[in-house]
């Protein structure tokens, strides 16, 4: 099987190649055979590349330990669940899944697109052949996760050998998220080249207006959801296995993944100025070409340990490879701007600084100070190495202090963009829109600072939170009243209808919401609280209302580790409430342990426990407490952000009935907020 | 021209403060990476900086004390004593022949004081594909 597999991915390689070349005549001869021979040489290469993924997995699950891979990886022992995850515990593995992904998106475009977009489909080709081109030779040349075992025999010709049992996979992968959350990271990662590439090849053909836009909106809105979702389901991660108390560090992989998702999310509101008012043609563009480098930028730092992050492996193989792709990409990107920038002019300009284009200005602005200030810190060390010779590295408080103001102006935003006017909006419709939001803001700020909401990047997220929350509430209920005036239906069917009938701005609506509760959740770090204790059984710790007794200690032997778990009694005034486990894992393949964090979550607050290990001082087992308040908010809050993500991905339902009520209530002023409700877009792909 | 000279005011005014910011940040929290070799040239202010050092824990090396724990960084063919002072338990990555960062200070004795220790098992870790698992409790974040 992997010699099947080996062969399936040089394969691959041939066929990606053959799309690229036989693109590029397609694109210069206009010969209908040609076009269609490359286009089946690209689904072709994709095909290849899911077999060789599942012979990968065919040999994780017939426990081969006659392949590098595997023995580095697996064993025995493994659960099923956690032989899937196999494939992306390596550098190899994780470079061939990378290719599978970016191969299902390329399959699907390049099958749902066949016999549409003749103009543009080749060039598009051509973009997505080259990139697959570049990770094939990964997985083909350089990183193959097809080796076999192999040691030196007698005469000097390699032999194979087999091993008994494999070493088993690392205990921190060990974790239900493990298997779901690369899986989502890579798909943002990869899903980023749909885009790019209808970009690339709209601007390579001069393709007329803004149809790559509409045609690449659902993949981007893709992407991006996966991007967002491995983000949080990391931080998650993060936070429930490493047991420092917190989930997002500043870490340079965190960071990575955090960069393509910031230009992505500007990327995502800019298209709406090119759409509505044929602006920022060239900013789009760039924003996409961005956005790409910066998924390769990011699988590049995780892959090669450019930056000293402790888990990332230092493999400076991989390194120059990638560094010479993205320079190719970067060359590709400003020689096609440079011969057709004249296609990209705008045709308006900015008209008033209180508008809804100025609001799509400053968001951009700031995620692009914001993508700047991480990469920036990022990539510090190497910059500083380079410039003065040391090394410098800049930690949390940096990108604290430029992304904290950030993120709070951009919430604020978030409240106020959606309900400016195109061009121009009135001080009335700003009374309008925002008097009561406002008022309910400051309101509910007030409440929070008796309540002791003292600080002060607190104090005005919680403000801005409520007042965005007020807006997105009342966009809903102005519009959903309409509909149930002229319909009767009940207020929340009437919701349903007017989300089903412009999804993209509802569906958008929920989004922002979404985000409003994930900053709720970060605004609750500000009051963070922690303890830690030497325990004998028998102690007690403090924590907020909790107090927390070691009753003693367990010993429990699983399947591929010993578990050692304190037993801790946690009582609510003086009563009991429940019992807590932190746990450490003894490993039987390794020498590393893992760490189980108990958690108990509300609401209003996380209980967090770890069983942090042996105090350097008194050789006792070390109980460290912490109170996060608001963390499940962030959680929550990314759930909401995929459905709404889900929603603005589904078809607009017509609205036959309730338009023709509308044209018979010509004259009849109707509500604002209704408006883009009723009048029907155009349809977008 | 007015409203361009408005959106140009607006634009600036945000980014000026926000590199303000970034710049105060960077003061806060900046930490210099140096090899063991090189701690041997580093002369006068530069000696006593806050300052990250990587290398390989020595076999054997470790010793737990009451207060403290003491190693043996090895690196380039050298050899640095590390005092450990934090109140953090190390973490589980931190054994022999593990790979360990450490951040504090140089202390006159030529040994190296440490505030805190990050670790990696050289054996057998590999990255977490795209995670944002990081293999130590460290002092990122606090």
């Amino acid at each position: 099987m992997d010699v099947f597999g080996s062969f399936a991915l040089i394969l691959a390689f041939v066929c990606a190649v053959y799309a690229f070349g036989g693109g590029i005549a397609a694109i210069i001869t206009r010969h209908p055979l040609l076009v269609k021979s490359t286009r089946q040489a690209g689904i072709a290469t994709c095909c290849l590349i899911f077999l060789a993924t599942f012979s990968l997995e065919y040999l994780f699950f017939s426990d081969n330990f006659s392949v590098g891979y595997v023995v580095a990886h697996s064993n025995r022992d493994l659960s099923t669940f956690y032989k899937i995850a196999a494939l992306w515990a390596g550098q190899e593995g994780s470079l061939l899944f990378w290719s599978f992904l970016l191969a299902i998106y390329v399959f699907s475009v390049l099958v749902t697109y066949r016999n549409k977009n003749g103009e543009l489909m080749p060039y598009v080709g051509v973009v997505l052949a080259g990139v697959q081109i570049f990770f094939l030779t990964l997985n083909n040349f350089v990183e193959s996760p097809f080796k076999a075992l192999a040691v030196p025999g007698a005469n000097g010709a390699m032999d194979l050998v087999a091993r008994a049992d494999g070493n088993g996979l690392t205990p921190l992968l060990q974790y239900p998220e493990m298997v779901i959350h690369p899986p989502n990271l890579y798909s943002g990662y990869t899903g980023f080249t749909i885009p790019f590439a209808f970009a690339l090849g709209a601007l390579l053909a001069r393709y007329p207006g803004e149809k790559w836009i509409h045609l690449t909106r659902k993949w981007t809105m893709i992407a991006w959801m996966f991007q967002s979702m491995g983000i949080l389901l990391g931080a998650h991660w993060a936070y429930a296995v490493l047991g420092w108390g917190g989930y997002w560090g500043w870490d340079p992989v965190e960071n990575a993944s955090l960069l393509p998702w910031l230009t992505g999310t500007a990327f995502l509101h800019s298209v709406m100025m090119q759409e509505k008012r044929g602006m920022m043609k060239v900013w789009n563009v760039w924003l996409v070409f961005c956005t790409f480098l910066l998924c390769i930028l990011g699988t590049f730092l995780t892959r090669s340990g450019v930056v000293s992050s402790v888990h990332a492996v230092a493999n400076s193989k991989i390194g120059n490879l990638f560094v010479g792709f993205m320079a190719i990409v970067v060359l590709v990107c400003v020689g096609a701007y440079l011969k057709n920038r004249d296609y990209l002019k705008s045709e308006n300009q900015l008209d008033s600084i209180v508008s809804r284009e100025s609001s799509f200005l400053f968001n951009n602005l700031l995620l692009l100070v914001a993508c700047v200030a991480v990469l920036s810190g990022t990539l510090f060390p190497v910059f500083s190495e380079w410039f003065t010779g040391d090394r410098i590295s800049v930690g949390a408080p940096f990108f604290n202090k430029v992304n904290i103001p950030i993120g709070l102006l951009l919430l604020f935003l978030t409240g106020v963009g959606p309900l400016l006017a195109w061009r121009k909006t009135s001080t009335e419709s700003l009374k309008r829109n925002f008097g009561w939001p406002l008022g309910i803001g400051l309101f509910a700020g007030l409440i929070g600072f008796a309540l002791g909401f003292r600080q002060f990047y607190s104090l005005v997220c919680l403000i801005l939170c409520v007042l965005v929350g007020a807006t997105v509430v009342l966009e809903f209920s102005r519009g959903a009243r309409v509909i149930r005036s002229r319909s009767g239906a009940s207020f929340a069917a009437s919701a349903i209808d007017l989300t089903m009938r412009n999804t993209r701005r509802y569906g958008g609506y929920i989004v922002h919401m979404g985000m409003v509760f994930v900053f709720i959740g970060l605004a609750g770090a500000a009051f963070n609280r922690d303890a830690q204790k030497d325990m004998r059984p028998g102690d007690t710790i403090q924590m907020g209302p909790y107090t927390l007794l070691l009753q003693g200690f367990e010993t429990r032997p699983e399947k591929n580790y010993t578990a050692q778990r304190m037993l801790v009694e946690v009582l609510r005034d003086n009563k009991p409430m429940m019992m807590l486990y932190p746990e450490k894992r003894r490993f039987a393949t390794t020498v590393e342990n893992g760490t189980m964090v108990a958690i108990y979550s509300t609401l209003k607050e996380d209980l967090y426990v770890v069983y942090a290990g042996q105090s350097p001082e008194t050789q006792l087992p070390v109980m460290h407490v912490f109170l996060n308040p608001l963390v499940k908010w962030i959680w929550f809050g990314g759930v909401v952000v995929v459905f709404g993500t889900l929603v603005a991905l589904l078809p607009n339902r017509r609205a036959v009935l309730v338009l023709s009520g509308a044209q018979q209530a010509v004259g009849q002023a109707l509500p604002q907020g209704l408006m883009p409700a009723v009048t029907m877009r155009e349809g977008h792909d | 021209m007015k409203k361009q000279a408005k959106f140009g005011i607006g634009i600036s005014v945000i980014v000026v403060a926000l590199g303000f910011l970034a710049w105060l940040g960077y003061g806060e929290s900046k930490t210099y990476y140096h090899t063991i070799a090189e701690l041997e040239t580093l002369k006068g202010s530069a000696k006593s900086q806050r300052m990250r050092i990587g290398g390989t824990v020595a076999a054997g090396s470790i010793r737990r004390f009451s207060g403290r724990v003491d190693f043996v960084l090895e690196g380039e063919g050298k050899a640095l004593p590390i005092t450990y002072i934090g109140s953090d338990p190390l973490p589980d990555t931190f054994v022999d022949k593990s790979q360990a960062l450490v951040e504090g200070r140089p202390a006159d004795d030529g040994r190296f004081v440490a505030e805190h220790v990050q670790a990696k098992c050289a054996s057998k870790y590999e990255a977490a594909p795209g995670g944002t698992a990081s293999a130590a409790p460290s002092s990122a974040g606090r």
